[in-house]
């Protein structure tokens, strides 16, 4: 991927995630839940009963927080998956060279007087990946909850039963795409077996070794993919929401 | 088919030089390298460039052709348009001694630092016992010929003639990562790769892996696995505090 493409992507799904961030609003539309705003962390995400979050009504609701929180919780989901790419290998290298010209393209001379790479404060704390993949192990159990939780509700009597919306196999589709990123991950490679001194007195770690070092080959294709197609999850849930797919049970 | 080729060579020492202009005939099926040596034979006897092989496997040819990093002898004239001059100048981040040799001592000096295998107890003596899957590990790195291509691409000291002295490059952080997944190897390099020979200045933008015309996978197997077994000692609180005191035989 060329550095100008990661540039205008990467620059514009910052822009989309902040926009539907900070939106608060038209994330759940029964049965879908938009993966930005999952799990939902205060009361209110459910809305009450004068509809104070428009399109959020009925969301299912973990209510950690009461209803006097006022914040969007997505800034505070947001955090998790964000820290993941930040600190994410594939990203570093292609925001360093998008972003910092460091270097711009191989063997090109890049503008900086001094260069220390990751070895100080800020860069230094890109050590930490491995916490962030941890997290976002989590968040990939919520979302793929979800999906199931879509597939189970759609199907009830209520939609018509018998069928499943197009929603649910978004949903599905994005907790899939997520755990292929999270599995293909240079650090969870690391975890598995890549630490290990001899993969012969580990065999079965050394066959993790083995898948996802297959996957990691695509951790670039994966990164792009998941993170392109969890913004249209979040476009897809926050249409039909604000009623724009209309109403029928396919949505 | 032969045709007339354009180069511009870059000619000069170490008190500096220019771009000369050269036209050679060349034949179908001809190398870089090929050109060099018409030149040599027909229109400048004094030309230096360093080679070998001629098989991309001694790592002595490397140029810089068109500004990219690569063997002469691997790179096909078939690859560029037979109506633009190709460009080859010395590699870059090393002195230049005359025309395209340069010196690459930096790189010698930087072998010389890295700790020499180590063997265990267990042990002691070659011919070690081993078994194949952990051979393949490291087997991947032995195809090194140690043509330098990598560490005269690599921004971290290409661009920064001061850090040179702090950073090994990308030939040698496959060295120690090779040795840290050596299982006969007792040595912990692991704090010294990072403190002392600057894998962490390296911000794994990949241009290495690029350009190695082994196609090692520098960046992914090497560099990356390093940092991540640097973290294990140096960042990873919870691993910090339950390593098992025997985790560098695992
Ligand atoms: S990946 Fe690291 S070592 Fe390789 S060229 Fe880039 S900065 Fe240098
Ligand atoms: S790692 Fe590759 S590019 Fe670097 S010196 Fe060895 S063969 Fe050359
Ligand atoms: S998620 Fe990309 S390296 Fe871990
Ligand atoms: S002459 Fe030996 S590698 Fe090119």
């Amino acid at each position: 991927m060329s550095p100008a493409i990661s540039f205008a992507v990467l620059s514009s799904f910052v822009a989309y995630a902040t926009y539907a961030a900070f939106v608060n609003g038209f994330y759940y539309v029964k049965p879908y839940i938009s993966p930005f705003y999952s799990p939902c962390l205060a009361t209110v995400c459910g809305g009450d009963s004068h509809q104070r979050i428009q399109g959020a009504n009925g969301v299912p609701h973990l209510g950690v927080f009461g209803p006097w929180w006022a914040i969007s919780p997505a800034i505070l989901i947001l955090i998790f998956p964000l820290g993941f790419r930040m600190t994410c290998y594939y990203y570093r290298r292609a925001y360093y060279r998008a972003f910092w010209l460091s270097p711009p393209a191989c063997a090109v001379a890049e503008p900086h007087k001094k260069y220390s790479g990751e070895t100080r404060f800020p860069l230094i704390m890109q050590n930490i990946h491995r916490y962030f993949f941890y997290f976002g192990l989590i968040f990939n159990a919520i979302l793929t909850y979800d999906a199931v939780a879509a597939f189970v509700e759609s199907r009830s009597p209520a939609y018509g039963g018998g069928h499943v919306g197009l929603g649910s196999f978004v949903l599905l589709i994005n907790a899939c795409l997520l755990w292929a990123y999270s599995l293909s991950c240079h650090s969870c490679r690391h975890i598995v077996g890549g630490r290990l001194k001899h993969f012969s007195k580990h065999p079965l770690r050394f066959k993790f070794w083995g898948f996802v070092t297959k996957l990691n080959a695509k951790h670039m294709q994966l990164a792009w993919a998941s993170l392109i197609f969890v913004a249209l999850t979040d476009v897809y849930v926050r249409l039909a929401a604000a009623g724009w797919l209309g109403h029928g049970r396919w949505i | 088919m032969g045709y007339d080729l354009k180069l511009k060579i870059w000619r000069g020492d170490s008190s500096g030089g220019q771009l000369v202009d050269y036209t050679v005939p060349v034949d179908e099926g001809e190398v870089v390298l090929d050109a060099v040596h018409h030149v040599q034979a027909m229109r400048s006897g004094d030309l230096s460039c360093r080679w070998n092989c001629k098989a991309g496997k001694c790592g002595s040819c490397s140029a810089e052709i068109n500004g990219r990093p690569r063997l002469m002898c691997m790179t096909r004239l078939s690859d560029f348009d037979p109506a633009e001059p190709i460009t080859i100048t010395p590699m870059r981040a090393f002195p230049v001694i005359k025309d395209l040799v340069t010196d690459v001592g930096f790189n010698y000096v930087k072998a010389a630092e890295v700790p020499a295998f180590t063997p265990t107890a267990e042990q002691p003596q070659a011919p070690f016992r081993m078994a194949q899957v952990d051979v393949e590990r490291s087997q991947e790195f032995r195809k090194c010929i140690e043509c330098f291509l990598c560490q005269d691409t690599c921004h971290v000291v290409r661009d920064h003639e001061e850090n040179k002295p702090a950073f090994s490059g990308p030939r040698f952080f496959i060295r120690y990562a090779e040795l840290d997944m050596h299982p006969n190897d007792a040595l912990d390099r692991k704090k010294l790769v990072q403190e002392e020979r600057g894998l962490g200045m390296c911000n794994i933008t990949k241009c290495c892996t690029e350009v190695c015309p082994e196609h090692i996978k520098i960046t992914d197997n090497g560099i990356i696995p390093m940092k991540e077994r640097v973290v294990d000692v140096k960042y990873d609180p919870i691993r910090f505090f339950r390593r098992k005191p025997k985790a560098e035989t695992r």
